[in-house]
């Protein structure tokens, strides 16, 4: 039997060494890249959608917070250091989501994370910051139980998107003054067939009922998501022949939704109000779009009226080649929330040094309702941002006349909400 | 389940005209896809698993065409030609590789040019939805029909998708090239050795697939809006009107689209909840009684 005499480095290694030296490489592995905290550069990883169906989604995600980037850049960066935005494609898939997380972080250097997100992948990411000690900002997640459920509280996640239950309200207020105002009783809803169509409707229905007892829902079609054709559930309007209608339905499945049911003429005597019209590629996308519609705001750079907001449009504009979507602005927005942080903590980057600036953080924003735009403390959620509905017109600005809900009385509805579903 | 309401259906001309009118319009744009599927594996033998994004591509053409002419009737030939164009280069320098391969490799290779073709379309027309428009002529009321409403331009949609699979089954049956396309689905050494140039056919009948599928999204372009990955919502479906219709046969394909159609059609008024696994619960009682399809052949 021999005995290896070989020379080299690991000759010279005794075996405590080497169990050391592994166990201090294993804990390197394991925990997230700091080597950049000191670096001039404070590099910010984004999970978002870049290919297929919605990519949309996150290629206006990435812009905007690149032109909130290069502009905190321009006018000097963060105590001498410069933002950078490292993205990764999720492809949409949770698992992707959380995986390409743990690499933007381990293995890229960044210190931040933007969650760029749809819901699916949103509490994947999520799961993913439990772990670490790094601040996240979802910025496309609009399920409200991501941050109204206490059992899914992150201490260093924070949400800067509208929210479902806050939608839900101001359409329920909005849609029920006009059903009262013109006696629309029977309704019908056309939204997605799964998990966000459904609780949105089921949202939507709760409020607009509460605020208007008398209205009944006479039929409700779910067609599946991403479904090339809609001909069968409105000729089945046709069919129910309802006063009103409610859509969930989003992004490309709208617009087809819409030309289709121009084809059939159905806007002329059903009223509809739709979560999603608003969103500027949609309303853009669609040739013959009716008058009247009613929609939520997704966004406007005519609403708010201010000119940070116009000029905001423009920005992103001039380098998205399109006008900025809802996500856009939740990006952006995010953007300024976290240089804001950096600011105040002096360009620290650790997790809870950020998460303690930023719990009830309030900013001068384009997109603010009123002055400011809060990080809610309680919940870590943006309040304060635009939930008013407006009425369709076929050309630019395409949405006019928005009514603004109060946001007193969304909040005062969130609560009990919250109390119900025993978040509160 | 309502079965009241879909007896109520029935009875009801108005309803009844609209809801098959429904079935011929989602029936008719299946068939087309369908038929280009069942084509290419009828003679090719090969499972053309990324023949949705010819369905993308199609769209797009006829898009970018009628964004230049205006005209509607270039952007269909835009969309048919282009397809098939694509289609021929596509199976010349990748699907002609695997052609008796392994079936997971057609698999990758299939999957790989739904990726590529994906990401070529974002890159040229970007990422954000877009939609060709509706022809003028077509901007009109729906026509009336005993109280039943059908759009004009779903009239010509289906008149145009009944003449291409007229002209197709005339073509395979009636032609001298279709008795030579038939031959080359039984025997290709046999065709080869009487001097014709089968991979010249193979390129070709593979072509005239896509141009299928590339047509099928040209007529959808001003109904449907455009995505990159928008092939996939059609993708599906038309594997199972190949497979209710059975594997290679154009008849089937027809038949099978028209029954899916309609099973929509009047499954959203009778069984609101479940037109989805309507669809499936077809399939699997075709597949349980007649394992080959409606109109497959029968194994010796």
């Amino acid at each position: 039997m021999t005995r290896h005499t070989q020379a080299g480095p690991a000759a010279t290694l005794g075996r405590r060494t080497l169990l050391g030296a592994a166990a201090a490489g294993a804990a390197m592995l394991a925990r997230p890249h700091v080597a950049g905290a000191q670096a001039k550069v404070i590099r910010v990883g984004m999970p978002t959608i870049l290919s297929g169906r919605v990519a949309i989604l996150g290629t206006s995600s990435r812009t905007a917070v690149q032109y909130a980037f290069s502009r905190i850049n321009e006018a000097g960066g963060l105590g001498g250091r410069s933002l950078e935005l490292v993205e990764r494609d999720s492809k949409g898939r949770p698992d992707e989501a959380a995986k390409v997380t743990r690499d933007l972080i381990n293995n890229d250097g960044c210190e931040l994370i933007i969650d760029g997100e749809a819901s699916s992948g949103g509490f994947a990411v999520h799961e993913v910051i439990r772990d670490l000690p790094v601040l996240c900002i979802h910025t496309n997640s609009e399920t409200s139980s991501l941050t109204a459920d206490p059992k899914l509280h992150v201490k260093t996640a924070f949400r800067c998107a509208r929210q479902g239950i806050h939608d839900a309200v101001a359409g329920g207020v909005y849609a029920s003054a006009i059903s009262k105002q013109r006696g629309l009783k029977r309704w019908m809803t056309c939204s997605p067939d799964y998990a966000y169509g459904r609780d949105n409707t089921a949202e939507f229905l709760e409020f607009i009922k509460k605020f208007d007892p008398s209205i009944e829902v006479v039929d409700q079609v779910w067609p599946r998501l991403f479904a090339p054709d809609y001909t069968e559930n409105i000729t089945k309007a046709l069919q129910v022949r309802p006063q009103a209608m409610y859509s969930a339905l989003w992004g490309g499945d709208l617009v087809s939704f819409i030309e289709q049911s121009n084809l059939y003429r159905i806007f002329g005597n059903i009223t509809l109000f739709s979560s999603s019209l608003g969103d500027p590629p949609v309303l853009t996308a669609i040739k013959q779009l009716p008058p009247g519609l009613h929609t939520a705001y997704r966004y406007n750079r005519n609403y708010p009226d201010k000119p940070s907001n116009t000029a905001f449009a423009d920005g992103f504009a001039s380098l998205a080649k399109h006008e900025p979507t809802n996500w856009a602005w939740q990006n952006y927005v995010a953007a300024q929330f976290i240089a804001e942080a950096l600011k105040r903590t002096n360009g620290r980057t650790e997790g809870a040094a950020l998460a303690a600036e930023l719990k009830g953080m309030a900013l001068d924003s384009p997109l603010a309702v009123g002055d400011k735009l809060t990080l809610r403390d309680t919940d870590h959620t943006l309040i304060g941002y635009p939930t008013a509905w407006g009425r369709t017109v076929p050309k630019a600005p395409f949405v006019e006349g928005f009514v603004p809900v109060e946001w007193s009385q969304v909040l005062e509805m969130e609560a009990e909400w919250k109390q119900r579903k025993g978040y509160a | 389940m309502n079965l009241d309401v879909l007896a109520g259906c029935f009875a009801s001309a108005s309803c009844a005209v609209t809801q098959v009118s429904t079935g011929l319009i989602v029936g008719m744009l299946l068939f087309l896809v369908a038929s280009g599927l069942s084509l290419i594996f009828g003679v090719l033998g090969v499972v053309n698993f990324a023949h949705g994004a010819f369905y993308m591509l199609g769209a797009y053409f006829a898009f970018l065409c009628f964004e230049r002419t205006g005209s509607f009737v270039a952007a269909l030939v835009a969309g048919a030609v282009g397809a098939g164009i694509v289609g021929v280069l596509f199976e010349r320098f990748f699907m002609s590789k695997v052609y008796g391969r392994d079936l997971l490799m057609q698999l990758l290779v299939c999957y790989a040019a739904i990726l590529i073709f994906d990401d070529l379309v974002k890159i040229l027309f970007g990422a954000e939805y877009k939609l060709m428009g509706m022809p003028e002529s077509f901007a009109t009321a729906p026509v009336e029909i005993a109280g039943g409403f059908i759009p004009s331009y779903y009239i010509f949609m289906l008149g145009m998708s009944l003449g291409i699979g007229l002209l197709l089954w005339l073509g395979i049956n009636r032609t001298r090239l279709g008795k030579v396309i038939r031959a080359l689905a039984i025997n290709p050494q046999m065709v080869g050795a009487l001097g014709i140039n089968t991979r010249l056919l193979y390129a070709g009948v593979f072509g005239l697939g896509c141009a299928l599928a590339g047509t099928a999204g040209a007529l959808a372009a001003p109904v449907r809006s455009l995505t990159p990955g928008m092939g996939l919502s059609v993708l599906i479906e038309s594997f199972i009107v190949t497979v209710i219709g059975g594997m290679g046969s154009i008849p089937g394909a027809l038949a099978a689209a028209l029954l899916i159609g309609l099973t929509r059609a009047f499954g959203a008024i009778g069984f609101p909840l479940f037109v989805d696994g309507l669809m499936f619960a077809l399939m699997g009682l075709v597949l349980i009684l007649r394992p080959t399809g409606l109109f497959g052949a029968r194994a010796a």
